[in-house]
């Protein structure tokens, strides 16, 4: 056991690396990029915490996971402890540790981030997860009771997970619907493998299934089954987190030429469906040469970074503000650098240019300048006439945003909606207007983050569980 | 797994299956298809219900063997598992009465309009069909839909059954003949734009049901999008089918032929496979 540190000590620490694989051996294939602490450099980094008497990162973190706690039981060398702390509050610390912008959240907080470097949160709460799966120890407490209420949960991506562990772990008999064929959602049709390998996914999976929960994959609510027959057979509280419906497009001219593709096809083929290995696996994708990906978000640093996977000579972002206003996470956009993606700021494209045979061959694109601030916040970009120039590009992947879901308000009347189709809940209570019916992630914010929506999970699940035992009444 | 009940075959690479889908059988109405996938590395493509029985929970379709997957699933056995099946999917046929109703179809898409025809012929509707074969034994379930309307006219492209030509020359007559106040057709994309064109000057409302490439089917991905009307429309959320007249059938279709190299090189390493390669569906 290490000496106790001063916190002047601690302090002059400096952060520890996530070890990562080279760029030019991680762009020949789909394996993961961030190798991990080894449990040496965990318990280093863990001794950077100073134990905060009132600790800001687990109000920065949505699912308030006791940060210190764990994060002590590291240095002490209790991984698989830790992992248990982590898990009261969270039951898929993998994931989060790999794709939550900590930055945003809980380091952003840490009391070290004023002077220098935050704890690295993310990488720790991701080591722990790691070593306790690794070491086939996963030990799941369920609630050794039933009280005999049901509850649905519609899809099985981040918040449904949540919600539907949370619930089993208080005694409820859980069901989770699936439209997909695999659980998972956006993490397993969206984020790529190098981000979050597929094993990963499937052993957190698998541990919500071992704590009770029921998943029904092929299973469309609204489709196979509306929410009132759910409610015919039994149900009595439903949480919605259908996530994101369809991918958002520009309208402008040739966008439904071959080669360009939506984001979440180009992902879902890629990731869900395995082209990356056809003829294997059945499902084909377009290998371009110069690839062009449109927007600034996560998805759209995936798009790109599976481009150059899969062989593209130039890929490319194109986006039309600056640097600056790109929502992507920090650490992909230097992952997507160190891969040698190009970035084209300050571009948008104002039409598709094809061949005889209905392929797009370039993109014609116009500069743009930043004008004052929009209802996001952000500088406003503005087109700076006569600037227009083309660009040769085989693929296009827009990555422009997706619509919330609409299923599910369209085959139940009196959901309230908001402006952009968006399920209206108690944004405290994730309670919509209509009876035992909450929702959260994408489909009430339509553009989440994989925490946010998990987040929303654990609010909704702890007034489920409230409903449920009639102690909630709206 | 959806366990293959029954199996029939009707012609030539063209078989129709049972499966027992108890949720699609209940919620399934006349248009609406599923997405299946018939093993782990298979793909996801959509196939129209073309029947369903609330009661028994079976639903029917049909597979025409064209690529490897049509190829993959009309060599299993009854008995055999199909690994992912997901519907009911699309909106429903608006069907209503219009008086004299002409159903078109042409090749597979002759199984596409037989619940058209059942369900319009329900509705009230003097019904005619039209089915087109490019030979007499391709032609399906011609005695099913002669027994479920009021006049039957086949066609094959070499004469070898019913009348020598294509459906539009049919139709054609069939127009000139006697007042149409309504058109569908279902088929191969050039026999339903020559529909469109024929019934576009005639001022004959027509509505076509489209099959544009799919992934997840369900209105998450984008890849079927089809232009209606100048718009930008989604073959699986508001389809399957639309109205004849607005469709850009030239973008449809080559929008189709976008994995033809790739779909050629999967369905020559599976032909190459053999006896072996339905092993690889179902049951493992």
């Amino acid at each position: 056991m290490p000496k106790e540190l001063s916190p002047k000590e601690r302090m002059a620490i400096p952060r520890h690396k996530m070890p990562e694989r080279e760029p030019l051996e991680r762009i020949k294939g789909f394996i993961e990029v961030n190798l991990g602490y080894t449990p040496e450099l965990a318990m280093a980094e863990a001794q950077r915490c100073l134990q905060c008497k009132k600790p800001l990162c687990v109000e920065g973190c949505p699912v308030n996971i006791d940060i210190p706690f764990f994060i002590k039981l590291i240095e002490q060398g209790e991984f698989i402890e830790a992992a248990r702390v982590i898990k009261r509050t969270n039951a898929l610390p993998a994931i989060c540790g790999r794709v939550c912008p900590q930055e945003q959240q809980c380091e952003k907080v840490c009391v070290l981030a004023k002077r220098g470097e935050p704890v690295a949160i993310g990488h720790l709460e991701r080591f722990v997860a790691d070593f306790e799966r690794e070491q086939g120890e996963v030990k799941v407490e369920t609630a050794g009771f039933t009280t005999g209420k049901k509850a649905a949960v519609i899809g099985a991506g981040p918040a449904g997970l949540t919600v539907a562990g949370e619930l089993a772990k208080k005694g409820h008999e859980v069901a989770v619907f699936e439209a997909l064929h695999a659980e998972g959602g956006v993490l397993t049709y969206g984020i790529p493998e190098f981000r979050l390998p597929n094993s990963v996914l499937e052993a957190e999976v698998d541990y919500v299934r071992r704590l009770g929960v029921e998943f029904i994959t092929n299973f469309v609510v609204g489709k196979s089954a509306t929410l009132d027959d759910l409610r015919a057979e039994g149900y009595q509280a439903f949480f919605i987190g259908s996530g994101a419906g369809l991918p958002n497009f520009m309208g402008i001219e040739g966008e439904n030429l071959n080669g360009i593709y939506s984001a979440n096809e180009y992902l879902t083929r890629v990731n869900l469906m395995r082209a990356y290995l056809f003829p294997e696996y059945d499902t084909p994708v377009i290998r371009g040469k110069h690839v062009a990906v449109i927007g600034g978000g996560n998805t759209a640093m995936d798009a790109v970074r599976t481009a150059k996977r899969l062989g593209a000579e130039r890929a490319m972002i194109v986006y039309r503000r600056s640097r600056e206003e790109m929502p992507a996470r920090v650490e992909e956009v230097k992952h997507a650098e160190e891969e040698g993606i190009e970035f084209h700021f300050l571009t948008a494209p104002v039409r598709y240019l094809g061949d005889q045979h209905g392929w797009v061959k370039a993109m014609e694109c116009i500069r743009m300048e930043l004008g004052p601030p929009d209802e996001s916040g952000r500088r406003r970009p503005v087109p700076i006439e006569g600037s227009n120039f083309t660009m040769e590009v085989d693929v296009v992947v827009v990555a422009v945003g997706v619509s919330p879901n609409p299923l599910i308000p369209r085959t139940h009347a009196g959901f309230k909606l908001g402006r952009r189709g968006e399920i209206v809940v108690d944004m405290n209570t994730l309670y919509t207007n209509v009876e035992g019916v909450f929702a959260g992630g994408d489909i009430i914010l339509g553009g989440s983050t994989v925490i946010l929506a998990m987040g929303d999970g654990r609010r909704a699940a702890h007034y489920m569980d409230l409903y449920l035992k009639g102690e909630f009444k709206p | 797994m959806f366990e293959i009940k029954e199996k029939k075959e009707l012609g030539k690479d063209l078989c129709q299956f049972r499966v027992h889908a108890p949720y699609i059988a209940r919620r399934r109405r006349p248009g609406q298809f599923i997405m299946l996938r018939i093993y782990e590395k298979g793909e996801r493509f959509p196939l129209t219900v073309s029947d369903a029985d609330p009661e028994s929970g079976d639903i029917w379709f049909i597979a025409m063997g064209i690529g490897k997957s049509t190829k993959l699933l009309n060599s299993l056995k009854e008995g055999d598992k199909i690994r992912d099946i997901v519907g009911p999917l699309g909106k429903p046929t608006p069907v209503k009465k219009h008086g004299t109703v002409a159903c078109v179809g042409g090749g597979v898409g002759i199984a596409l309009i037989y619940p058209l025809v059942k369900a319009y012929r329900e509705a009230g509707n003097r019904l005619i069909s039209i089915l087109g074969a490019r030979t007499k034994e391709l032609l399906i379930l011609e005695e099913e839909i002669r027994s479920n309307c009021d006049e039957l006219i086949v066609t094959t492209d070499d004469g070898s059954y019913g009348r020598k030509g294509f459906v539009t020359d049919a139709l054609r007559d069939l127009m000139e003949r006697e007042k149409v106040d309504f058109v569908i057709a279902v088929g191969p994309v050039p026999m339903m734009k020559a529909v469109a064109d024929l019934t576009r000057d005639r001022g004959i409302e027509t509505m076509v049901s489209l099959n544009p490439i799919m992934v997840d089917g369900t209105g998450m991905c984008g890849a079927c999008r089809v232009q209606v009307g100048g718009k930008t429309l989604f073959g699986c959320v508001d389809g399957p089918e639309f109205n004849a007249h607005e469709v850009d059938f030239d973008i449809l279709m080559k929008r189709l032929s976008a994995y033809k190299p790739m779909e050629e090189e999967s369905l020559r390493l599976f032909l190459a496979q053999g006896e072996g390669n339905t092993r690889v569906a179902g049951g493992e």
